[in-house]
């Protein structure tokens, strides 16, 4: 471990961190709530001469993810970070980012959106963005905020992907958290991991001129909207190397999902983002009152685990999905219940699912809650409920 | 006197209360920092939503020999700070477990603050904390003082390692004149 | 699909992201089929003065090294001429000339 210094850091800064040992050399972004450490300290490692790289100080999110897809568009490293409202007001760009395949990579500090106004934590904001084509990470330490950062550029990059890459984490109970985290002491270790190489994806270069963000008319459009359908289902090898790779360089291991304590567990709760570490904790203690209860982590979101995800479910009594964003109105308000719920159904499996909304706008979500849940849903399982009609909206007054 | 109250835990969980500018939030990080530094796992997180000078404040900090995998915030304290004694008991006394400790910055003695926090159940340490920073750095600037006194009474940090994380944080003159005042309140701090 | 419409490439023979590749390709796209009417320069009256090389959109008109002798005994060194391939028919060029030296046919294909 001697090429790596053990230092305290929040997520936030963990990303900021990851930006700058990747040598970016754009970040344009516009400071919110609880995002806006990211950027104060990619523009100190700017200011003190840490990280030679172009800060673009813009009007507002639209103008940053602009700047950011101008900026990949010549073949640029790019970086950006943003929360909540910011990442709504970057909505329309997120698809050209991803239509035009620049591989863009941002941080989302995840909040819940307004109204009300709320500056606190959840996946609103992230979920909203399901189907703009965005490979989608979720990190549940900060130590996983700057591993996973390094590991969406290569995979972003990779020519059978070139697609734009976001990795997530809860806004303030990790944005502003302190934790011990691995950097590396040089840099040279992690770009020999993300090497700055030509650019795999078309630039503009006055040398060789090219047109990009031309119109798609019916004739074609569909054709590069189906490139696109390929692309992320390439992501997935290209991920799985990505992190088989960096486990074998590094020595920290990653997947597209995580799991604990699932030897002899015929049910786990599925959750994602920070409410991991309190469900492991849960499980500890479930353990210690003679309650064997697995736990499983969402860490890769798009493309969707289906893979990684119907190994353990196959073998599950019950699976019992924690989501922390509300889909209104939806067949199943859980975003991520109901991909496992279309996953489970595709494999024809038996597994019960329960659906559980929680920590909605930074409400606590403790280890007893998440025991209470297990206990409540073992209730449903005994009175035959094998899918929740609705979510539990849990601990809702 | 007996100062090693929390040997017995694995992990400690820690309350800060003050007032914005009062570097409640400092303290929690540096202490958090040190634990780190030594090797140990630690979390550190403010109170978020109000950042104004003279609000009432809280930070938090969790330090443990063994990975911290929680992300669920501190509602049962093992430990509570408080760097301002004008906050009301009630505020700062909230949760704090049985046996938990109180350390509070205060010229009271500890029989008054006994009586403020109505509580038996709980261990006090005191120090004036106010009058150390005045006389130090000639400014009502305590944490730091207030962070020696915690380096006493839960000796879960070592105190070199403390030194260090403030010589990370500040610059070399306000660092040396802080860990000055750290130092005091380490030797001033009464416990009961 | 029917079988007489000309089939397209498909997603794994075009560029990624919709990017067009090849500088300088409008040149192989002939847009003189959308014409109705053509301009035809009467070279006689035509007295040299760019106008319609600087207002035509696409741009089709052309200065050739070509002298021209006119009925008035003026010699001119260039000529203008038409590029029909790329002429939309516009008839900006017609409203333009200051001297209606250019005049607007239907055309017969």
């Amino acid at each position: 471990m001697s090429e790596w210094i053990r230092i305290p850091l929040t997520s936030n800064y963990a990303a900021a961190y990851a930006a700058k040992d990747v040598d970016v050399d754009v970040v344009a972004a516009y400071p919110i709530t609880p995002q806006t450490p990211v950027v104060e300290r990619i523009a100190e490692f700017i200011a003190n001469g840490e990280l030679q790289a172009e800060m673009i100080h813009v009007e507002s999110e639209h103008t940053a993810l602009s700047a950011c897809i101008g900026a990949a568009a010549t073949g640029a490293r790019v970086f950006t970070a943003t929360s909540a409202q910011g990442l709504e007001l970057m909505h329309e760009l997120l698809f050209i980012a991803s239509g035009l395949r620049l591989p863009i990579v941002m941080a989302i500090a995840a909040r819940a959106l307004s109204a009300p106004l709320s500056i606190w934590g959840d996946y609103s904001d992230v979920m909203a963005t399901r189907d703009s084509s965005w490979i989608t990470m979720i990190a549940s330490t900060a130590q996983e905020v700057y591993d996973s950062i390094i590991q969406a550029y290569k995979a972003a990059e990779h020519s059978d992907v070139l697609l734009p890459a976001m990795v997530a984490y809860d806004g303030f109970m990790m944005s502003h958290t302190y934790e011990p985290v691995y950097v590396a002491k040089d840099r040279s270790i992690i770009l020999e991991f993300v090497p700055k190489k030509k650019p795999s994806w078309n630039i503009l270069d006055p040398d060789k001129p090219i047109t990009i963000g031309a119109v798609g008319n019916p004739d074609w459009y569909y054709e590069f909207k189906y490139q696109q359908v390929v692309a992320m289902e390439n992501s997935r090898s290209v991920l799985r190397q990505v992190f088989e790779e960096f486990s074998k360089k590094f020595g920290r291991w990653y997947n597209f999902i995580e799991t604990y304590n699932m030897d002899g567990s015929d049910i786990a709760i599925l959750t994602y983002g920070g409410l991991y570490g309190t469900a492991i904790e849960a499980v500890d203690i479930m353990k210690k009152q003679g309650l064997n209860v697995g736990t499983i982590k969402l860490r890769v979101f798009r493309p969707w685990p289906e893979e990684e995800l119907l190994k353990i479910l196959k073998s599950l009594k019950a699976v019992i999905v924690i989501d922390r964003a509300i889909s209104f109105g939806a067949a199943l308000e859980g975003p991520v219940a109901m991909e496992v719920l279309t996953s489970v159904y595709k494999k024809g499996l038996s597994t019960a699912l329960h659906s559980y909304i929680a920590s909605i706008g930074q409400r606590a979500v403790m280890e007893e809650d998440i025991i209470a849940i297990v206990k409540k849903s073992l209730e449903l399982l005994e009175k035959g409920v094998v899918i929740t009609e609705k979510p539990v909206y849990w601990g809702v007054r | 006197m007996k100062w090693y109250f929390m040997l017995n835990l694995k992990r400690v969980e820690i309350r800060w209360h003050g007032r914005g500018g009062q570097g409640a939030v400092t303290a929690a990080t540096i202490l958090a920092e040190a634990a780190i530094y030594q090797g140990k796992h630690a979390q550190a997180y403010p109170e978020f939503g109000a950042e104004r000078r003279g609000a009432p404040v809280r930070a938090y900090t969790r330090i443990s020999d063994t990975p911290i995998y929680t992300k669920a915030p501190i509602t049962e304290p093992d430990v509570v700070v408080v760097l301002d004694s004008s906050l009301s008991s009630s505020i700062y006394i909230e949760g704090l477990k049985k046996n938990g400790i109180l350390i509070i910055n205060t010229k009271k003695s500890i029989s008054e603050i006994k009586k403020d926090v109505s509580r038996d159940d709980i261990k006090i340490a005191r120090v004036d904390a106010t009058k150390i920073a005045l006389e130090i750095l000639k400014a009502p600037f305590v944490n730091m003082a207030m962070l020696g006194a915690v380096a006493k009474v839960i000796p879960v940090v070592d105190v070199m390692y403390i030194e260090e994380a403030i010589r990370e944080s500040f610059r070399p003159k306000i660092a040396e004149a802080n860990i000055q005042a750290l130092r005091r309140a380490y030797n001033e701090v009464e416990v009961a | 699909m029917t079988s007489h419409v000309k089939r397209l490439a498909g997603w794994r023979e075009i560029p990624i992201g919709g990017a067009i590749i090849q500088p300088g390709n409008s040149a192989e796209r002939f847009t003189g089929d959308w014409r109705v009417f053509k301009p035809v320069i009467n070279q006689d009256k035509c007295v040299r003065c760019y106008l319609c090389w600087v207002y035509c959109p696409e741009p089709a008109v052309k200065i050739v090294d070509k002298p021209y002798k006119a009925s008035s005994g003026r010699e001119w060194k260039v000529t203008f001429e038409i590029d029909y391939n790329y002429c939309k028919g516009c008839g900006i060029c017609v409203e333009e000339c200051p001297v209606k030296a250019i005049d607007f046919i239907e055309e017969v294909k």
